[in-house]
């Protein structure tokens, strides 16, 4: 095996030696492993890709509130406010429109609806967001779009291994963490970052979410997970931004990833998805916990 | 994959799946035991849906998920869910499914560790560590002399690579469990071959888990 990488210095070393991007570095790594050729990874990723779409598209429709009546119909809204009036943001439409690609995913997701886990379901709304807003913009293609979403699963792999994605074992940052660095260094590459950049989007991206607790209110993926998914999104473009500018961080990507795992190992259990804690505590939190559907004890 | 959560929802489906491939069948009856955050956000997450559609031999983007309750009934399937208190050392999302498919019985631990990535912990007594990205023999057998000896030269023949090993016992010279992830697919001949073994009690061959 000589495409394989634990940590963003190993990356590195790589994708200088062989003067490839990091999504160049990621699917010869995978076709490495023999699973698959790169004709079908790369056919795989398109498909995820039109999968993230639908997942937009569908949450886009959405007007009625979930079962639990925490969401729904908030993508929609926003999307509108998007379009038009005076109300609009100062930075625009596409400003707007990004977060709402962004709830919607969550949307979806909150109706048990199709969507792509980037990494997880919980955060699987910002990779999409950014990347369709993306695409949007500079009028690119699925082809040219979905490459990217390489480099995302590379930079992903490293925290995989050096952390974890799961919120029940290490908090928000975990997840969204991941998921807005991982996005950070999808849309780097895509405007032309160097592998160096990518790393640096994603140092930031990833040291500027740490801390980040897991306390979804009455357990359902929804509150505050879905605003996150939008807010996050523009986190993602920012931290690219900062990258391609030559801002680095401080910290590197490596060891931003140990303290990823630290602050999760440390984080009390209460605010690790049990819903024990945070905002799923508040008097108002407290009002959506389920009656339980399964009995307590055996 | 279909929603909400990635490790509450995927994993959890993943992982009944897993068992109800290790059983051999959809099973007569299920005790599905949940542990820390399994059990505590499980019912917004769909945890228990879940589990119980992987128990069907649904994928993970199977949209019946959210149905499979109604679907369990229609199969004959009947199910028990509870909380179970696995110890402190136990990964958050963990579960312990017990299922009984006419004379045959199961008793699995596994752990839903992010992002839809799984690890079965435990297959009866035995320790076991099978991530299912890989397909995975398990032999439950005699523990004898010359037992590994004679399945890896059987592989061996075949031309089929090992990627990880592992027998586990309870005491010795009884029964014990061997675990072997192969590179590649087992062709069918290599399992008829391994059923003349005397020492093999029983054998499942666990397919690479559906993907999400």
């Amino acid at each position: 095996m000589n495409y394989q990488f634990r940590t963003t210095q190993e990356l590195l070393v790589l994708t200088q030696q062989h003067d490839w991007s990091v999504s160049e570095l990621t699917l010869k790594g995978e076709v490495e492993l023999g699973n698959a050729s790169r004709e079908e990874l790369l056919a795989k990723m398109l498909d995820y890709y039109s999968r993230m779409k639908t997942s937009v598209a569908n949450g886009l429709k959405i007007t009625e509130r979930s079962q639990s009546g925490l969401s729904g119909g908030d993508s929609k809204r926003l999307y509108k406010h998007s379009e038009g009036g005076t109300q609009i943001s100062a930075l625009g439409a596409i400003f707007e429109r990004s977060i709402a690609y962004g709830l919607a995913v969550l949307e979806t997701n909150a109706a048990f609806g199709l969507i792509v886990a980037t990494p997880t379901a919980g955060s699987a709304g910002i990779t999409p967001a950014c990347l369709l807003t993306w695409q949007e913009v500079h009028g690119a293609s699925d082809e040219v779009v979905s490459r990217s979403l390489f480099t995302a699963a590379g930079i992903g792999k490293i925290i995989g291994y050096g952390a974890c994605f799961s919120g029940a074992q290490g908090g928000c940052q975990a997840e969204i963490g991941s998921a807005c660095c991982m996005a950070a260094a999808a849309l780097c590459e895509l405007d032309g970052g160097t592998p160096e950049q990518v790393v640096q989007a994603s140092a930031i991206a990833l040291q500027n979410t740490l801390g980040l607790i897991c306390d979804p209110i009455g357990g359902y993926v929804e509150a505050p997970c879905m605003m996150r998914n939008g807010l996050y999104t523009i986190h993602a473009f920012g931290a690219a931004a900062m990258a391609l500018s030559g801002i680095r961080s401080m910290v590197p990507f490596d060891e931003v990833v140990g303290a990823l795992r630290e602050i999760g190992q440390k984080m009390p259990r209460i605010y690790k998805e049990t819903s024990e804690g945070g905002l799923a505590a508040t008097p108002t939190g407290l009002r959506f916990k389920p009656k339980p559907r399964i009995s307590p004890v055996p | 994959m279909v929603g909400p959560s990635s490790s509450h929802t995927a994993g959890a489906c993943r992982i009944g799946w897993a068992a109800r491939e290790l059983l051999g069948g959809t099973p007569d009856h299920a005790q599905i035991g949940l542990h820390g955050s399994f059990f505590a956000t499980g019912q917004g997450h769909g945890t228990d849906q879940a589990v119980v559609a992987g128990l069907l031999g649904f994928p993970p983007d199977d949209t019946r998920l959210k149905d499979s309750f109604q679907f369990a009934t229609s199969s004959g399937l009947d199910f028990e869910i509870h909380e179970v208190d696995l110890g402190a050392e136990a990964h958050p999302n963990s579960v312990q499914i017990h299922l009984k498919r006419k004379d045959t019985e199961i008793t699995i631990r596994a752990a839903s560790i992010g992002g839809g990535s799984i690890r079965l912990e435990q297959i009866d007594r035995f320790a076991v560590e099978i991530c299912g990205t890989l397909e995975t023999l398990v032999f439950w057998h005699a523990d004898a002399p010359g037992f590994l000896a004679r399945i890896t030269a059987v592989l061996a023949c075949a031309e089929l690579n090992v990627a990880s090993i592992r027998t586990s016992r309870y005491e010795r010279g009884e029964q014990a469990l061997t675990v072997i992830e192969i590179d590649s697919t087992v062709p069918p001949e290599v399992i008829t071959l391994f059923q003349h073994a005397r020492a093999i009690q029983r054998l499942v061959r666990l397919p690479v888990l559906p993907g999400f």
